[in-house]
């Protein structure tokens, strides 16, 4: 959360640094202060309905982290979210605000199946992953690209054509696999060929036996630390954010706002794409229809709890993927739903600390205001 | 074309799948034009299906169901204009926990209550008429005379209409769309403003809502499916104009009902277009590319203006 150009090298151990540290610090506590709030709202909810809030829990945890197969699971779910919530938070930083990581990731795993089906059988898996990630990305690049062109180019606000596109995705997506592209009598494309595919974690880490994590969750992290030198540490990176942070001041001091805007959005596509390799090369091995299920949004949240901040999105998306993944677990004594519930309430808690943090600085601000006047006179 | 496809039956089809649509757009009217974005309309349809379901069911009154439903509306909509206006939170992230919220707690509820995750018990509808006129034309008729809610949408369209073009309160509304610390000035309580506008908008979505749950016998898991997001697209097409929105309504309907209408004759790509067309015009539409469709001028800023 610096806001220092990368090159002041004698800064970083200066205020601007404290200053950061400061802000990632109120970062994780007002996070975590939303997601323990959250979960004591969520208690009431589930005593409500007759169950021992502790004992959900507590049951949440130990099948979800306390068992390999749950947490297999939760890092399969962490993957997507935090490929998800990557997108978001990278499009956030440049001012964008990506609503549309669920069309790109549909489109770009689309592609990828396809490309993956294509694909000569014999080609070695050095070739065959990169190719497929290489159309995914391609796809989502496309598709996070054109709202990011018309805010660019046209002005015109990006948040009502991603949803837009997002329906878009859904449509012209089923059409194609109704149209011959799926297997007959199902809704999911042919599998892809073997060496496309990427490889299971248990594989390597025996102990996660039978659960989908698989490599794209290394790729999520190196995702997120690439983000986060991108971000933090270059040039273009810091253009990005000053776009963001103040369009007109980056504008006057020479920066190009509406190619920064454009970049985020296309970038935040082909981040969100691997969201989709994760579940059509990692997972299940073939496209199937409605595979996102509203990840792309919950990458929203994801970016919000985690402050845009990549370290920040990882810690989230492994929250998030293991509510969900815990929710299941529990389904038998509390309605699994009661997850989502619980994901809106962190947000709108987290909102509401944001209110009063803001509010705060401004009554101390106001309270300084006045001494000042007095040494002017 | 086919009789199938360009039809009275169709035409009647296209009235009936717009309700929904018309009734939630007019409620975003009132909440984009005074400076709100509602993507919580999703939501809002959501919540109110459910209500309208759950009253209906436990009182046997569709028109308890109604008043639930609007009610339902109303509160979730308060909820929005608490993190939009008092909490200064960002619109568009706050309605997407709105949205979260609604399809997990009504998800939710629909177990703890109805015991099913997919369907509530039936509901009693609202009397419809039958008038018999038949052929043709006649079945338009039949649907237009014959159903309230056409009654009750249309009814609601022309009123807020009036209200946003023709009333002090609307104009009071617009200037806190357009121009928040100028109205504040002037002595209108921008806030107050904005959140009578947003949670009367709240209480016409949920009814529309309430027409989902009616016309489907039943409320079911996500009912709502996208249909707050397609209204706030009508909402942009029609030039955030309650008449326009509610013209915009009419032609989504229609895309709707033809398509509807040509999957009958077997799937071709015409299908998918005709589908795909509603989300197309609206992107063309905000380009600009055949005269622009503007926002309202402080529609979504959170900065301070009490």
């Amino acid at each position: 959360m610096d806001e220092k150009p990368p090159d002041v090298g004698t800064m970083s151990i200066g205020p601007a640094a404290k200053a950061a540290a400061r802000r990632a610090a109120a970062g994780a506590i007002s996070g975590s202060a939303a997601a323990v709030l959250a979960l004591a709202a969520g208690a009431a909810l589930i005593a409500a309905v007759g169950a021992n809030p502790l004992h959900v829990y507590a049951r949440m945890i130990s099948e979800t982290f306390g068992s390999g197969y749950g947490l297999g699971q939760v890092v399969f779910k962490s993957t997507t979210l935090i490929f998800a919530g990557l997108s978001v938070a990278f499009a956030f930083r440049a001012g964008m605000f990506n609503i549309g990581a669920e069309g790109q990731m549909y489109v770009a795993g689309f592609a990828a199946a396809l490309a993956g089906t294509a694909v000569p059988a014999g080609c070695p898996g050095v070739l065959a992953v990169p190719a497929c990630l290489a159309a995914g990305a391609a796809a989502g690049t496309v598709y996070g690209g054109v709202p990011g062109l018309l805010k660019a180019k046209l002005g015109v606000h990006e948040v009502i054509n991603t949803i837009m596109m997002n329906f878009l995705a859904f449509i012209f997506v089923n059409h194609f696999l109704s149209a011959g592209l799926a297997e007959p009598e199902s809704v999911h494309t042919a599998a892809v060929v073997e060496s496309a595919r990427i490889g299971k974690l248990d594989g390597v880490f025996r102990a996660l036996e039978g659960s989908a994590a698989n490599w794209m969750f290394a790729a999520a992290l190196a995702a997120a630390a690439l983000c986060w030198f991108f971000l933090f540490r270059t040039a273009p990176g810091f253009r990005m954010r000053a776009a963001g942070l103040g369009p007109r001041a980056a504008a006057g001091a020479g920066i190009n706002v509406p190619a920064c805007r454009f970049a985020a959005m296309a970038a935040a596509g082909g981040i969100a794409s691997l969201a989709g390799a994760n579940f059509v090369l990692g997972y299940k091995h073939y496209f199937e229809q409605g595979f996102p299920a509203g990840a792309g949004y919950m990458g929203i949240a994801v970016a919000l709890l985690g402050r845009n901040h990549p370290a920040g999105v990882v810690a989230a998306g492994i929250l998030f993927g293991a509510l969900s993944e815990g929710g299941l677990a529990i389904n038998n004594e509390v309605p699994k739903e009661i997850v989502e519930i619980l994901q809106a309430v962190i947000i709108v808690f987290l909102v509401l600390g944001d209110t009063l943090g803001r509010r705060g600085i401004e009554r101390l601000s106001r309270r300084r205001a006045p001494a000042k006047e007095v040494s002017c006179a | 074309m086919p009789d199938a496809v360009m039809s009275w039956v169709v035409l009647a089809q296209t009235v009936r799948i717009s309700i929904p649509y018309v009734l939630a757009s007019a409620g975003g009217a009132f909440s984009e034009r005074g400076g709100v974005v509602n993507i919580a309309l999703e939501g809002m349809l959501l919540n109110g299906a459910f209500a309208a379901a759950l009253a209906a069911w436990a009182t046997g009154s569709p028109a308890a169901g109604i008043a639930a439903a609007c009610a339902a509306g109303a509160l979730t909509a308060l909820l929005h204009a608490f993190l939009c206006v008092t909490a200064r939170a960002d619109h568009i992230i706050s309605g997407l926990a709105i949205n979260l919220l609604a399809a997990g707690l009504t998800r939710f509820l629909l177990k703890a209550v109805f015991d099913s995750s997919a369907n509530s018990a039936p509901i009693p509808a609202p009397a419809s008429f039958e008038l018999g006129i038949g052929g043709g034309a006649g079945i338009l008729l039949d649907t237009i005379a014959g159903t309230p809610f056409v009654w009750i949408s249309a009814a609601s369209v022309v009123a807020s209409w009036i209200c946003l073009v023709h009333t002090p309160f609307g104009l009071r509304l617009l200037a806190s769309g357009e121009n928040p610390r100028a109205a504040e000035a002037a002595g209108v309580s921008v806030a107050g403003i904005r959140y009578s506008a947003v949670c009367a908008g709240g209480a016409l979505a949920g009814l529309g809502g309430a027409y989902l749950a009616f016309h489907a016998g039943c409320f079911s898991a996500g009912m709502s499916n996208g249909r707050g997001y397609i209204a706030l697209a009508a909402l942009v097409f029609g030039r955030w104009h309650p008449l326009g929105a509610a013209a915009a309504c009419l032609l989504f309907g229609f895309a709707e009902a033809l398509q509807i209408g040509l999957q009958g004759l077997g799937s071709g790509p015409a299908v998918q277009l005709v589908q795909a067309l509603p989300f197309m015009l609206t992107m063309v539409a905000l380009a600009g590319v055949v005269g622009k469709s503007r926002p309202p001028s402080a529609l979504g800023r959170t900065g301070e203006f009490v």
